[in-house]
């Protein structure tokens, strides 16, 4: 077949999975993986039995518990009744259709994004659905991955297929290279505050240019997480001898020879040098500095030599009323230095961050304060992502580098990015967080959320408000 | 799912941008494993004064008694953003809205409502505003016509004003039809089959 009219790595993904592609019907699309957790699941599986339907491939999909969990005990009941209803209902979800769970204290359990890579489930080439909105995450790999509702679930389970129109697509290129202790996290939220949190509804972004090129596998994950944070359905990085590495070995990847041929296609993947895209955004690399986010959605975002915008910065009058209204809940003033904000709570973990590069990045913070302790009126907490990073954060030492300093170290869980367990905000408490919304009392009923890297968490956990640490 | 034909209902309107799904329906009012009772819980920390909810906040616009038997929900850019829980359109279902208007959903969001029946209206921003400025004081009634694409409203001086809106059409075909989309899948289980012999050994 000739291959004369460029495509983008979005449209490559889109034709190798069309199933059907039908005047008056949206498009059919083939799902290779499906992600599962205890809270967006049970009324999917409670509609496939009133329907006496199957799930057509089982084995295509994989469960864990992560929502809902306790990080502080394994027992299923530790997060209250709810929660372990939820879980209890995968359980048994799980066991009837024969589908495979990684469950409470499992060595494979984890927050669904940060099992299915480490373990090979995430592979290029692939689409890849859980109802979970993060699920952008898995983009990393060249994969074509988003969230989905409950209906949809069911449709996977029954079908092992989803209806999509098709997307807008937008190329994101970071030129050059950042400067040195500026993150995947700070690149992520440079972009979302320079498109604003609803510049890519509608589209499938793909990161390219050097400064995405150079990131580790951990490191595009963390950027391609946020991608839902500014509206795109999905966010791709194109796979190349990073991710191939990175997925080679892995539990459940392709094997000898299957693996090379894989190889083979993944490298096909790439958008064609003269891919039209619908939208271009050009980014500098060298200009991004570390970033904190001052509002109520991420692209409420300022670097953390700046200052708390007034609404007067804003001609739209919208984004003037927004900005209006964040400050009111964030209780910030205008003009106030963002390094002169105080925070009394430090979470380190989620979807978003929390990975054994995030906590290396971390350790090595709270390392650069020789010594001190995290500051008294503080709580800090490091979840990790999965029993395997906290397995290897623990083989090298780092939890004791953090317990030392006078951080809590939890069990693996969703944790305090949405706290559906009993890492709760209180009202008025102000964050220091690694996860992905400041959105209006997600952390907690009247709880304040800053969007930062792992570094910039550590940094505040130590000193009690951001640093700038390349001052 | 149920058809979706016409719809004449009362218009609340929620002057916020960005309104995402954690507002919509907070977290810990997900733990259910039944699809029923988000209603009531429906934008709680904005609709309660307490963590409870037992105190209703009088000063949110859908607590106003004139607003009690709205069924449409007018909004703002960005309607629906942040978590894919569709637990978010079943709280807005079960509250009683059918219809929701907005300058721009979120996408997750936006499907998530045509796959339980509810209408999502994109409509332009200056049509939008309009909207705001003729809803205050409960004194704006929609009719919604979806098989035309159309909705309109009496103006003061007896006039009538329309609008039009767009859906995809298979969309517009699931919502006027009450689709059974899982089933209308299984109608294609040879194309699904004649696809899952040809993908490659990795895949």
């Amino acid at each position: 077949m000739s291959n004369a009219t460029p495509k983008t790595m979005y449209e490559k993904l889109w034709q190798t999975h069309l199933v059907e592609e039908k005047a008056g019907e949206t498009p059919l699309l083939y799902v290779d993986r499906h992600l599962i957790h205890e809270v967006t699941s049970p009324q999917a599986f409670a509609n496939l039995r009133f329907h006496n339907r199957q799930v057509r491939h089982p084995e295509r999909t994989i469960a864990t518990m992560d929502h809902n969990i306790s990080t502080r005990s394994i027992k299923i009941d530790a997060a209250g009744e709810g929660a372990a209803n939820q879980l209890r209902a995968l359980e048994k979800n799980c066991k009837e259709f024969g589908i495979q769970l990684f469950g409470m204290g499992h060595k494979n359990q984890g927050i669904a994004h940060v099992m299915g890579p480490e373990l090979g489930l995430t592979l290029p080439g692939t689409i890849i659905v859980c109802g979970d909105s993060h699920t952008a995450t898995h983009g990393a790999f060249g994969a074509l991955a988003f969230g989905i509702g409950t209906s949809e679930v069911e449709h996977v389970f029954a079908t092992q297929t989803l209806r999509q129109n098709k997307a807008k697509t937008m190329k994101i290129q970071v030129n050059g290279h950042v400067g040195a202790g500026i993150s995947a996290k700070d690149i992520i939220l440079a972009i979302i505050g320079k498109t604003g949190s609803a510049g890519a509804t509608g589209y499938v972004v793909e990161y390219c240019g050097e400064a995405i090129e150079a990131l580790s596998m951990e490191e595009r994950m963390t950027v391609c997480n946020m991608s839902i944070e500014f509206g795109a359905k999905a966010g791709l990085i194109a796979p190349d001898q990073t991710t191939f590495d990175y997925v080679k070995g892995k539990e459940y990847a392709p094997k000898g020879e299957v693996f090379e041929q894989a190889v083979i296609d993944w490298k096909n993947l790439r958008s064609d040098a003269d891919a039209v895209f619908d939208t271009v955004i050009t980014l500098e690399a060298k200009d991004i500095k570390a970033q904190v986010t001052w509002g109520t959605n991420p692209g409420q975002v300022v670097s953390v030599d700046g200052s708390v915008p007034s609404p007067d910065n804003f001609s739209d009058p919208v984004e003037q009323e927004s900005c209006k209204q964040a400050l009111e809940y964030m209780d910030l003033k205008a003009g106030t230095k963002i390094t002169d904000i105080q925070v009394n709570k430090v979470f380190i973990g989620s979807c978003t961050n929390s990975r054994i590069e995030d906590l290396r990045a971390a350790a090595s913070i709270v390392q650069r304060y020789q010594g001190q302790k995290v500051v008294a009126n503080v709580d800090a907490i490091i979840v990790p992502g999965s029993y395997r990073v906290k397995e290897q954060a623990e083989k090298e030492g780092l939890d004791k580098v953090f317990t030392d300093a006078g951080f809590e170290w939890r069990l693996p869980g969703c944790s305090m990015c949405l706290g559906m367990n009993d890492d709760v905000l209180g009202a008025g408490d102000r964050c220091a967080s690694t996860s992905n919304r400041n959105f209006e009392g997600r952390q907690g009923r009247g709880s304040r959320t800053h969007l930062v890297s792992p570094e910039m968490a550590a940094a505040a956990a130590i000193t009690g408000h951001f640093v700038d640490l390349n001052a | 799912m149920e058809k979706f034909n016409t719809h004449t209902g009362l218009v609340v309107p929620l002057d916020i941008a960005n309104v995402d799904t954690d507002q919509i329906i907070p977290k810990q009012f997900l733990q259910k494993t039944e699809r029923v009772g988000f209603g009531v819980h429906l934008f709680h920390e904005r609709r309660y004064l307490d963590h409870e909810g037992t105190q209703v906040n009088p000063d949110f616009v859908m607590n106003k008694p004139e607003y009690k038997d709205a069924s449409i929900l007018l909004a703002r850019e960005n309607f629906g953003c942040g978590s894919s829980r569709e637990h978010a359109p079943w709280a807005i279902e079960e509250y009683g809205f059918k219809v929701i208007i907005a300058p721009s959903f979120a996408d997750i969001f936006y499907g998530n409502c045509i796959n339980i029946g509810i209408l999502p209206i994109q409509l332009t921003e200056a049509e939008v505003e309009e909207l705001f400025q003729l809803a205050p004081n409960a004194q704006l009634t929609l009719k919604v016509d979806l098989p035309n694409n159309k909705v309109s409203c009496v103006l003061a001086d007896n006039s009538v004003k329309e609008y039009a809106f767009s859906l995809s059409e298979f969309q517009q075909y699931s919502l006027e039809n009450g689709v059974d989309s899982v089933g209308w899948t299984l109608n294609k289980l040879d194309k699904i089959k004649a696809f899952e012999e040809q993908m490659p050994a990795w895949q």
